[in-house]
């Protein structure tokens, strides 16, 4: 730990440029990914990362011609401008095409983006070697990436890092003004088409920005991982918001803090690992590389606490669930046994030896919780129900022998058959449906056995009333 | 010839009746569809809700809805019946120009589509979504006036007003602010049918609404439409339950790769049309459309 504190204080401004950048390029990828993510489309991302390669290149060569032939002064150099209009025009081609090739192939969508995204990378692998005497473009740099330049031998701010911004601002400014569109075209392309919003150009221009937001970024991050920027957050987000406007702003919060924390880690993290194994001179890492790291492990963090669908949640929805039963197996227990031989209590030893459900630590639980809310009471004779306890049981019990009737009623099963499946549904049958099989039974005195249904009580019984918040749990089983 | 009729003409019959009568009369005789009526098809009515003239539907060349002539009648609830693969969703979303049309024209009120797209709205099939997206029901259901509200505007309280009452009419207003993936099938098709309200057109295409909801759902859709149909709408529904199409429907249209048949249900809803919509498809249109795929070549 004071390793890190060590590590960390060696925080300078270079640093804080590279963190800012990345966390600029990461936002502005966020923005698109947001869209890729819910149009179950991320791997276009993937895709156009590589094609947009050719765009740039393409864009080289293009100025080049356009130079020579006086059309522009060889003074501008090749301006950026460019090459964002190569990728802006490359990434509506592969969208475009692989559309042509899906539907005059008739391959499948995801065949068609393999094909056309690998063949327009090679082509711009291909057109590499044409200008890679009269232009700089380093293939390391384009598949890695070099935050770590960020700023050297710059005066005031990065380059990059107002390229990036600038990225950021224009994708948050598209999505502010085309807010209804995008939300309507990811979601329901056909009612989008009926409204008289083209759907296909929306996605053109989704394909536009994200081959744009792609070129700002992979200066900095590289090509393959700017696809974690493109996807990870926004994958993430998607698992921590139930709104769409939701889903874009934790994407953003997101975004920019694994893009810091991956830089701190990158700074920290190898030294802090590596020096205790003897390897003393590994003293950084891959900023991009921590950066999409940080992302990832901000994902684990999210599928595994968030709020309703993460493991922790569903595993304690489930556990809430499964002691409820327990419990209300007990009660049932108890109060079919007093039925036979009434005022008699059952031992403890007797009443876990009887119950089906539930594994031995559960039981224990939902006797000390039933006991502990007063439902029983232990005596001389052993575990006996209160007077709460009993109404409770009672309205498991008219679950129980309601749904043996129904199913008598509706299935072709030997009566020695209603008893299991009644016992799992039992637990789920609120008042409100008891009532509504009663009355479709007209009110049987009796169940398929013989036994008597008891009436439903009068005030909500506390089962019942129970029955109302755990709806959520059935949902989860 | 195979084995076992070889025998069995042999034993049960002489050589010559077994010639005479052929293998055919072994099998039970194929339904004989009626001769084509003349209903009141045929776009004879330029300013219907719909008027649908010639129109053939093809994936890849195949037609797969033939040649259909249809005016659909002002103010009344048709269904669109047909079996599997029969063309009802094709017919409703070539109509809307959502899937592209090989021949034919439509018309809405005597209009091209483009001209009067708020009049007409248009419920899919609940399957075709991803009901995981971050959207709450009423935000759905605001997405019928994104067209109202127009370009680069926000849906102001007064939209979301609009989006309210319509789901109040299917009896879901409790359900606004839920997230679409919190609610039952019936609920989420409640929606959708919300959405479609909340445009306030004057013809809804819905395909199949009543598609695996629960009983509750289905009576709140149905009085939903005899509403729509009071107030002088007309709907066309892509209809399952053979059962309640009278009792639900003023029109039927049956469908199976070809018009079958329309006209209201006291007329063309009869066990002779139901027999040749449903008794497989015509062998020679899938033989026609087979070699229209390959193009000629055998």
């Amino acid at each position: 730990m004071s390793e890190f504190v060590v590590r960390i204080s060696s925080w300078e401004l270079l640093d804080t440029w590279i963190a800012v950048t990345g966390a600029l390029a990461a936002m502005a990828c966020a923005v698109p990914g947001v869209f890729l993510v819910l149009r179950r489309q991320s791997l276009i991302g993937d895709a156009l990362s590589h094609t947009v390669l050719l765009g740039i290149v393409g864009a080289y060569l293009a100025t080049g011609w356009l130079q020579r032939l006086g059309w522009i002064g060889a003074a501008h150099g090749t301006p950026h401008a460019a090459m964002f209009v190569g990728a802006i025009v490359v990434g509506i081609l592969s969208s475009v095409l692989t559309e042509a090739v899906q539907n005059a192939g008739r391959v499948e969508s995801s065949a068609a983006l393999g094909v056309v995204f690998t063949t327009l990378f090679a082509l711009g692998l291909l057109l590499i070697r044409a200008v890679a005497d009269s232009v700089h473009i380093d293939p390391d740099c384009v598949l890695y990436g070099m935050i770590e330049a960020v700023s050297l031998g710059e005066e005031g701010i990065p380059r990059a890092t107002l390229v990036n911004g600038g990225m950021l601002a224009v994708n948050l400014l598209l999505t502010a003004a085309f807010f209804k569109e995008l939300r309507v075209t990811t979601f329901d392309p056909s009612l989008a088409n009926t409204l008289g919003i083209n759907a296909r150009l929306v996605n053109y221009l989704l394909m536009a920005v994200t081959a744009a937001t792609l070129t700002a970024a992979f200066e900095s991050v590289g090509s393959i991982l700017v696809i974690a920027m493109l996807i990870v957050p926004a994958a993430t987000a998607t698992l921590l918001s139930e709104s769409l406007a939701g889903v874009l702003i934790i994407a953003l919060i997101l975004a920019a803090s694994g893009a810091v924390l991956g830089h701190a880690l990158a700074i920290t993290l190898p030294a802090i690992i590596f020096g205790p194994l003897g390897f003393p001179d590994v003293q950084d890492a891959s900023t991009a590389g921590m950066m999409a790291f940080a992302s990832g492990m901000l994902f684990v963090a999210a599928m595994i606490f968030a709020p309703r669908r993460g493991i922790v949640s569903q595993a304690w929805q489930q556990a809430r669930l499964g002691l409820r039963i327990v419990r209300e197996d007990v009660l049932g227990l108890l109060y079919r046994l007093d039925e036979r031989h009434p005022g008699s209590g059952c031992p403890r030893v007797d009443l876990l030896k009887m119950l089906a459900t539930g594994g031995p630590i559960f039981t224990r639980v939902a006797l000390a919780m039933l006991r502990s809310r007063g439902d029983i009471k232990a005596g001389v004779e052993g575990l006996r129900l209160t007077e709460q306890g009993r109404s409770s049981a009672r309205d498991l019990v008219r679950a129980h022998r309601l749904w043996e009737s129904y199913l008598a009623r509706h299935f072709p099963l030997a009566g020695d058959h209603l008893h299991q499946p009644a016992e799992r549904v039992e637990h789920y049958l609120d008042s409100s449906l008891q009532q509504e099989i009663a009355d479709e039974l007209q009110q049987p005195p009796i169940d398929p056995h013989g036994s008597s249904i008891p009436e439903a009580a009068a005030s909500t019984s506390s089962t019942a009333a129970q029955a109302t918040p755990d709806r959520k749990e059935r949902g989860s089983t | 010839m195979p084995q076992w009729v070889a025998d069995r003409g042999t034993t049960l019959w002489s050589h010559h009746a077994m010639k005479s009568f052929g293998t055919r009369s072994f099998m039970p005789s194929p339904p004989v569809p009626p001769a084509p009526q003349p209903v009141a098809t045929g776009a004879e009515h330029p300013q219907a809700p719909l008027s649908i003239h010639d129109m053939t539907v093809a994936y890849h060349r195949r037609p797969v809805l033939w040649d259909v002539d249809y005016d659909a009648p002002f103010g009344k609830l048709v269904a669109v019946v047909g079996p599997n693969g029969a063309g009802k969703s094709t017919l409703i979303k070539a109509v809307l120009e959502l899937v592209p049309r090989a021949s034919g024209q439509v018309h809405f009120f005597g209009q091209p589509y483009r001209k009067v797209r708020e009049r007409v709205a248009y419920v899919p099939q609940r399957s075709s979504v991803d009901w995981d997206f971050p959207v709450s029901a009423l935000q759905v259901v605001a997405m019928g006036l994104y067209r109202r509200i127009g370009w680069f505007l926000p849906v102001t309280k007064k939209w979301k007003v609009k989006a309210l009452e319509a789901l109040e009419r299917v009896g879901m207003a409790d359900y606004a602010q839920r997230q679409i993936s919190q609610l039952s099938g019936g609920q989420q098709q409640r929606v959708f049918l919300a959405r479609a309200l909340a445009q306030d057109a004057d013809l809804y295409l819905m395909d199949e609404p009543f598609a695996g909801v629960d009983a509750s759902t289905e009576r709140a859709i149905v009085s939903v439409l005899w509403d729509l149909r009071k107030s002088g709408k007309t709907a066309l529904v892509v209809h399952h339950d053979l059962q309640t199409v009278p009792e639900y429907f003023d029109h039927v249209l049956l469908l199976n790769m070809r018009l079958v048949a329309a006209g209201p249900t006291s007329d063309v809803f009869t066990p002779d049309n139901l027999r040749a919509t449903y008794g497989g498809q015509l062998a020679l249109l899938a033989q026609v459309g087979h070699k229209m795929k390959l193009g000629g070549e055998t």
